[in-house]
């Protein structure tokens, strides 16, 4: 009876963790392709790694001391992005390892075993908590809210920020608050892909939408769609196998790509026929 | 004639290196004016001073007509092409109300007159037929015109474009000098170029920008004024402007 309820209690943790996950990394992952901001965001992701580390090594949850040094070095990469005497990749690469080295040097120096390292190296849906969930669920209304109220403003800048510039608006204030999403995105879908994964949740989606849509609401929207499809697809193979879900999860992901893919070259061929060339 | 603005000993560049020396320029309401000079010699960083994107270091810029109303849609932009990533996935349509939105309007959404002025501006420039084409799938001339009417649709009392002319064949840039001309009437027009030759015949006066900037009252240009100038550029002629052999000045 206990087993059986802990049992629903992770199915229904983890298909919530799943549905939150594609619509957070659904927005997110949008605006970071049309950005063209991937590596910047790989940046934040293993930067972030840092925070797990220190959150070990004081004791207290590793996802809320990651949220916080994402966040820092995000806006830091912002700010250095706006000066330029400095290159913005290179400024990435060193807080990407440097962010590494701070996260196994601090687990190093925590006394006994790290539990659930590996969790937050390859994702591992099991240890999604209550508290995780309801971070994720805060996160996806603040990015639904914020996507709605200020999609027009979003794509401008997005779009052209010098031209939203000579506008007056204060292209730098919405840059450092969506960056300041990026990162707590990356953070919180963590547990659910792992360090390593997390950013094809954040970008295959969004690649499949784009063969389909080239309007930047509907590749929000099939991204969250074919992401709802992958977690699915991910779980199920995990529970089954038994193998990390965050690896099951791109898997399917990359299935589901290579698919559209074959759809699309067969669609055009088809088109061309029709055309009689 | 009424002067709109006026840019008084400025000094201007980027982290403290001077790239603009010097430059003075007055614009009136019906100027239209072609900023020429050589490939780094300052001609996008003038524009930007004047669009407010740096701030001079020294000097001063100012427009004259300061009535609330006017601050907003005092001026259209066009930025280089080079500048926009033709990949995002925005539409003709979208792209073009955007040139509606100002400061602190970020709550509002677009009302039913801005979406009747982007029509009526896409139809001026001739585009309305891809409104709703997502501007990945836009040929270079039908881009420049997308910008074009993005910089229009707030109508502006001084137009600016940055090398409109680039990636687009002849008979679009007749077109375009065709539709600048007719918006002259309305409003002062500078524009950046690199083929004197053909802009020649459109634009009243020419400014030549290399570091320094040299204010000639008139379309008509040699190469040997050029070259005093202190801008070497080779004139591409179309048989309006005195051709020269080129010289080369070295200070
Ligand atoms: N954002 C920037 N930061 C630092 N230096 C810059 C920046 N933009 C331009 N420069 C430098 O300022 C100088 C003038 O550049 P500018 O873009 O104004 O030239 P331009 O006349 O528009 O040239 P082109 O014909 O190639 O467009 C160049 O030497 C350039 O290297
Ligand atoms: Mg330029």
């Amino acid at each position: 009876m206990i087993s059986e309820l802990l049992e629903y209690k992770f199915i229904v943790n983890s298909l919530l963790a799943g549905i939150l996950a594609s619509i957070s990394c659904g927005i997110i992952g949008t605006y970071i392709v049309t950005r063209r901001m991937v590596f910047l965001s790989g940046g934040i992701t293993h930067s972030s790694f840092g925070g797990i580390g220190i959150g070990y090594f004081l004791g207290f949850n590793p996802i809320i001391s990651a949220a916080i040094f994402g966040v820092f070095s995000a806006l830091g990469i912002e700010f250095i992005s706006k000066r330029s005497d400095i290159r913005e990749d290179s400024v990435i690469g060193i807080l990407w390892s440097f962010g590494m080295a701070i996260g196994i040097m601090f687990i190093f120096l925590t006394p006994g075993y790290a539990p659930n390292l590996m969790s937050y190296l390859f994702g591992s849906i099991l240890t999604v908590s209550t508290f995780d969930i309801l971070l994720m669920l805060g996160l996806s209304i603040v990015l639904i809210l914020v996507f709605t109220f200020f999609y027009r403003i979003i794509l401008f800048i997005s779009y052209d920020q010098e031209f939203a510039r000579t506008h007056k608006i204060a292209v730098s204030l919405i840059n450092y608050i969506l960056i300041g999403l990026v990162a707590l995105t990356i953070v919180l879908n963590i547990k659910v892909v792992g360090i390593i994964l997390v950013i094809s949740l954040l970008t295959i989606p969004q690649s499949i939408a784009n063969l389909f849509t080239k309007n930047f609401r509907n590749i929000i929207i099939v991204s969250i769609v074919i992401g709802l499809i992958g977690a699915f697809m991910g779980l199920v193979i995990s529970y089954k196998i038994n193998i990390p879900s965050g690896a099951s999860i791109i898997f399917s992901l990359v299935m589901i790509f290579l698919i559209a893919k074959l759809f699309q070259i067969i669609k055009g061929k088809i088109n061309l026929k029709k055309q009689k060339i | 004639m009424e002067k709109i603005l006026g840019i008084e000993s400025v000094y201007a560049g980027y982290n403290n290196e001077v790239i603009l020396k010097d430059v003075s320029l007055e614009v009136f309401d019906d100027d239209f004016i072609g900023i020429i000079g050589p490939n780094g010699g300052g001609k996008t960083t003038l524009l930007n001073v004047i669009l407010g994107l740096i701030k001079p270091f020294k000097g001063s810029v100012e427009f004259f007509d300061d009535s609330k109303a006017s601050r907003n849609n005092r001026i259209g932009y066009l930025p280089q092409i080079n500048k926009i990533d033709k990949k995002f996935p925005i539409t003709v349509n979208e792209v073009v109300l955007s040139g509606l939105i100002y400061g602190s309007a970020i709550f509002t959404r677009y009302t039913k007159s801005d979406r009747e002025k982007a029509v009526e501006t896409l139809e001026r420039i001739g585009i309305c037929d891809i409104k709703n084409t997502s501007i990945e799938e836009l040929s270079g001339g039908q881009m420049q015109k997308v910008l074009l009417a993005r910089a229009l649709v707030s109508s502006p009392r001084l137009l600016i474009l940055d090398e409109p002319n680039t990636f687009v064949d002849n008979q679009f840039e007749g077109e375009l000098y065709e539709i600048l001309k007719e918006l002259n009437k309305e409003m002062a027009i500078i524009i950046v170029s690199h083929d004197v030759g053909t802009i020649s015949s459109y634009i009243k006066t020419i400014a030549c920008v290399n570091r320094s900037l040299h204010y000639h009252k008139s379309n008509k240009i040699s190469e040997e004024q050029l070259a005093s100038y202190n801008c070497p550029i080779k004139l591409i002629t179309h048989g309006e402007v005195p051709h020269t052999v080129l010289k080369k000045h070295h200070h």
